[in-house]
């Protein structure tokens, strides 16, 4: 029930703090997203989306941070992320 | 123990157990909304629904839950109630737009993740005054069952199960932040790690547990930092407190009458809400006497423990919402976990 999906902003409509919503990308679904809850968001931002809602955006230096310490803990060379694929 | 159903999903989805030391044990908490829902309320909203002009919307994860009397939101649909699978709270208030001459109510259910979309709905309504559009609210709170399961009797006293961590929900934490843990770390001097629903999130989590608990620590970590701050949402959190109040107590299935533990909106916002509205009465129904989702839910007992599991009780014909709810125990337990139990015991 809690579920919410990363997506990627690709456009940004409406001024109204309680309607502006966004297009956003799920690895090719576009779907119409509110940012009332994400009002810092801008266009390229992964958001977590839930129940159409977006409810933070992804902190890109944290998600590095942790792909940085699992690789530490597999014991494996630290390889180039990739926007798309990782979050 | 972790608490979100979607972990539940995750750990099961991933062979995560699998993967752990005999040491190690996950039990399975109360962290599906769909889960947690007394049937009562479902059969208030059918009898809502059973009202020539009442269109009720709600969210996919409810449409096939067991009611009394073998009824669920999708036979009533089918016996011809107007009965509206919707993804979004904002989605409803769209109909109530665009179909002025029907009464459209919000079937609203959910954590702390889910209860924002409604504030903002209801927000939205009044500022619009759509006079066609209400909310039955049915919004429960995360740390009211983590207590209520830590202040159990089985646990307290009787030592019948034994927590030694948890792990926190991801997407309510996203929302609430990481502060509201720190009681519970604290009172009852239990580690609580958040984790975010990766399989590799869950791990690393269960790791920090781990740590936690060899070096006598009862602290609150975040191992999902890229999603949760310790402050959380704050525009959201201040939608909620604008919109919500809290209720005296409310009915869980499984754990029974919680005190304040669930939301009902706020007098200023009354005309939103359905059970004034409609005059709603709530009817406490009773489980399947067979069914054991609260034992299930409380981590007394596994699904194999249900007489009715994987008998009776399939995800095609589910009697109980642990086997419904795609998140919860035994619906995991019955995609993932079957064969391997029937691998072990040869059948």
């Amino acid at each position: 029930m809690c579920l919410a999906v990363p997506g990627r902003i690709i456009s940004i409509l409406g001024e109204d703090p309680l309607i502006r919503s966004a297009r956003v990308d799920f690895g090719g679904v576009v779907k119409e997203i509110n940012l009332a809850y994400a009002p810092e968001a801008q266009v390229g931002d992964y958001v977590l989306v839930h129940v159409g809602f977006a409810i933070t955006v992804i902190n890109e230096g944290e998600a590095r941070r942790i792909y940085a310490d699992l690789c530490k803990v597999a014991g494996l060379e630290l390889e180039p992320v990739h926007a798309e694929s990782s979050v | 123990m972790e608490f979100c159903g979607g972990h539940t999903h995750a750990i099961s989805r991933y062979g995560l157990e699998d993967l752990l030391p005999p040491g190690v044990r996950l039990i399975h908490g109360p962290g599906c909304p769909v889960c947690v829902l007394p049937i009562g309320r479902i059969d208030t909203a059918i009898r809502l629904a059973e009202r020539p002009n009442v269109t009720l919307c709600s969210y996919g994860d409810l449409m096939r839950v067991p009611a009394s009397k073998g009824a669920s939101l999708l036979r009533a649909k089918a016996a011809g109630c107007d009965i509206r699978m919707v993804y979004s709270s904002l989605d409803a208030v769209r109909i109530a737009r665009a179909e002025p001459q029907r009464q459209v109510v919000f079937f609203a259910i959910g954590f702390e993740t889910t209860t924002p979309p409604t504030a903002l709905a209801i927000r939205l309504a009044a500022q619009e005054r759509l006079e066609n559009f209400s909310v039955f609210c049915n919004h429960v709170l995360t740390p009211s069952a983590i207590q209520n399961i830590l202040e159990s009797p089985e646990l307290r006293d009787l030592g019948r199960i034994r927590i030694d961590g948890f792990i926190g929900p991801a997407h309510v934490s996203a929302v609430i932040g990481s502060n509201p843990y720190t009681f519970f770390a604290e009172e009852f001097a239990k580690p609580v790690v958040i984790a975010g629903f990766e399989p590799l999130d869950v791990m690393q989590a269960v790791l920090m547990l781990v740590r936690q608990v060899n070096e006598g620590r009862n602290e609150v970590e975040n191992q999902y930092g890229r999603a949760v701050r310790s402050a959380g949402n704050e525009r959201a959190k201040a939608d909620v407190a604008a919109v919500f109040e809290l209720r005296k107590s409310f009915e869980w299935r499984g754990l029974g009458v919680v005190p304040y533990s669930a939301l009902r909106i706020k007098r200023q916002y009354g005309a939103f809400d359905a059970e004034r509205r409609f005059g709603l009465e709530y009817v406490p129904a009773r489980d399947n006497p067979g069914c054991q989702c609260g034992a299930v839910l409380r981590g007394l007992k596994q699904p194999t423990d249900c007489k009715l599991f994987g008998t009776v009780c399939t995800p095609e014909n589910p009697m109980g919402s642990c086997m419904v709810s795609a998140e919860g125990a035994c619906a995991a337990h019955w995609t993932y976990k079957r064969f391997r139990d029937g691998a072990r015991t040869g059948t």
